[in-house]
């Protein structure tokens, strides 16, 4: 924790978690699923159904997946501006089995079709964490650019990915796996220190086994390759 | 920050004969390896965004729920009709006070100092003491290295989090925090800081955090005006040589044991204190149109 952490950030209020916090869920859906929205389907558990209206959690997070900051005025007025840019959006109630009290699950379609859920919690003091991708377990708060690899569950497909990352001398920052069964679904979740370049991304999803493969650039939009 | 304690930064202070806030700017600086250009230029841009925040009220505008707005410029318009008897300085301190709370309740761009909640205890001192003696703004930037390093050090041996440690941790930090910068203002040195600041949290120990319908609304708007009140007079006490009996970081030590101690209904669920009354049940039932 630095000093700006205590005098900062500048955000648009009423709530540090129920306000920003929402805003970098929404902006880290976008990222995620690396194309404007076309559509959300957004579902609210706990405190962010309860009270999400009077905090205008509905609002930060339309806001965050057209890729406002959290200190961007239009935020109030995010509504509108999802009209004016194409994205088409629902919400409602959910109680989601063993979930922080401010959490959120997100059905995400972009322009070019491609599909992403997410579930994810604002923790506090505008600090998040993605919990779910896909239905699979996961768990990155997005501070690093994040790779998650879905493949089968088989033998090989770890080593392929960090294989590729070696190759491209990016270090890993910290690394998980999870899967639904023996041989059914696994994911691959890997923090790293630095970007990982897109053609080795492309590169991933076109091997055998390999279902999907999302990631989150931390590089400003309109920067991406 | 690599400080425990206030008395740790105001050891230093007094070793290397620098004043407060220099320890915590080069703290900073060797933290988040930036130059003190870049340090400095950092906090004066927070102070430039409460300012614009305070300039950028809206007496117009009312939060979602309908429960605020327009008391800052009630308020205001009560104090240059004569009608306050607080004084123009205080008075003017419980306006911005308002105004910013306000504000931040009606989804505007405010600077959480340490909280969203408590964003306008810090501003209404500061801003008002600004216009009140004409200081310049690398002084008030100053002044706001020595809040930032108190909130620093209050973060790190208890929490600054309603939900953590009710609003002793948010409205009781914030106003710690001004009680001394503005005691750095002055003309106080790094004791008159820490008694500042110590009689400042004292004053607000057992604070529970119980919003009406969970919304930052009520009372926290309102209560932004007694953290920035009890900044002014805690300020006031320590330069004038009143110490706190009890060291500063044993206050912040009693305020994390009290919040450890407060039942979760206290601490920002909107289920205890002013949100169970019957009034404050009605208010959340009429909202809840939940999703």
């Amino acid at each position: 924790m630095n000093i700006f952490d205590i005098v900062g950030p500048v955000m648009v209020g009423p709530s540090s978690s129920h306000t920003a916090g929402a805003v970098r869920i929404g902006h880290i859906g976008r990222r995620l699923l690396n194309e404007p929205v076309a559509n959300a389907d957004i579902f609210l558990h706990g405190s962010f159904c309860a009270t999400g209206k009077g905090h205008g959690t509905d609002r930060a997070l339309i806001a965050g997946l057209l890729g406002m900051g959290t200190d961007d005025a239009r935020i109030p007025d995010s509504f509108a501006w999802a009209g004016k840019m194409g994205l088409e959006y629902s919400f409602a109630g959910i109680e989601l089995r063993d979930a922080h009290p401010n959490s959120v699950l997100m059905k995400l379609t972009g322009k070019k079709g491609r599909h992403l859920e997410i579930v994810a919690a604002s923790l506090g003091g505008g600090r998040i964490k993605v919990c779910e991708i896909d239905g699979l377990e996961a768990n990155f708060c997005g501070d690093y650019p994040t790779l998650i690899v879905r493949n089968q569950d088989q033998p090989g497909h770890v080593a392929e990915v960090t294989s590729m990352l070696a190759h491209k001398s990016v270090n890993i920052a910290t690394m998980q796996l999870y899967r639904d069964k023996r041989g059914g679904s696994a994911v691959l979740v890997v923090e790293c220190d630095k970007e990982v370049p897109r053609e080795s991304i492309k590169w991933l999803e076109k091997l055998e086994g390999i279902y999907k493969v999302t990631y989150l650039s931390l590089e400003k939009d309109g920067e991406k390759t | 920050m690599s400080f425990q304690s206030l008395k740790e930064i105001a050891a230093a202070a007094a070793a290397q004969k620098k004043p407060f806030f220099r320890i915590i700017l080069e703290d900073d600086m060797s933290e988040r390896m930036v130059s003190e250009e870049e340090s400095f230029e950092a906090m004066q841009a927070m102070y430039g965004t409460m300012r614009h925040a305070d300039e950028s009220y809206d007496g117009k505008m009312k939060s979602a729920s309908g429960l605020v707005g327009n008391d800052g410029q009630k308020l205001e318009e009560a104090l240059q009709a004569g009608k306050a008897i607080s004084g123009s300085f205080m008075g003017e301190v419980m306006v911005k006070a308002l105004k910013m709370g306000e504000s931040n309740a009606c989804m505007k761009r405010i600077v959480a100092a340490p909280t969203a909640g408590s964003c306008g205890v810090m501003p209404a001192v500061f801003l008002t003491y600004q216009k009140y003696f004409s200081v310049s703004d690398a002084k008030m930037t100053e002044a706001m290295f020595t809040a930032a390093g108190i909130g620093a050090v209050i973060a790190e041996r208890a929490f600054i989090a309603g939900a953590t440690g009710g609003c002793q941790a948010e409205i009781g930090s914030a106003s710690a925090m001004a009680a001394g910068g503005l005691a750095y203002l002055m003309g106080g040195g790094e004791q008159e800081i820490l008694h500042a600041s110590a009689i400042a949290l004292k004053s607000l120990l057992g604070l529970v955090c119980d919003p009406v319908a969970g919304l930052v609304e009520v009372p926290c708007v309102k209560r932004n005006v007694v953290g920035a009140v009890n900044a002014v007079t805690s300020a006031d006490m320590a330069l004038a040589g009143i110490v706190s009996r009890i060291p500063p970081d044993e206050v912040i030590d009693a305020m994390r044991a009290i919040g450890a101690s407060l039942p979760c209904s206290l601490k920002e669920t909107g289920e205890g204190g002013l949100a169970a009354t019957p009034t404050g049940v009605e208010i959340s039932r009429k909202l809840n149109s939940s999703f």
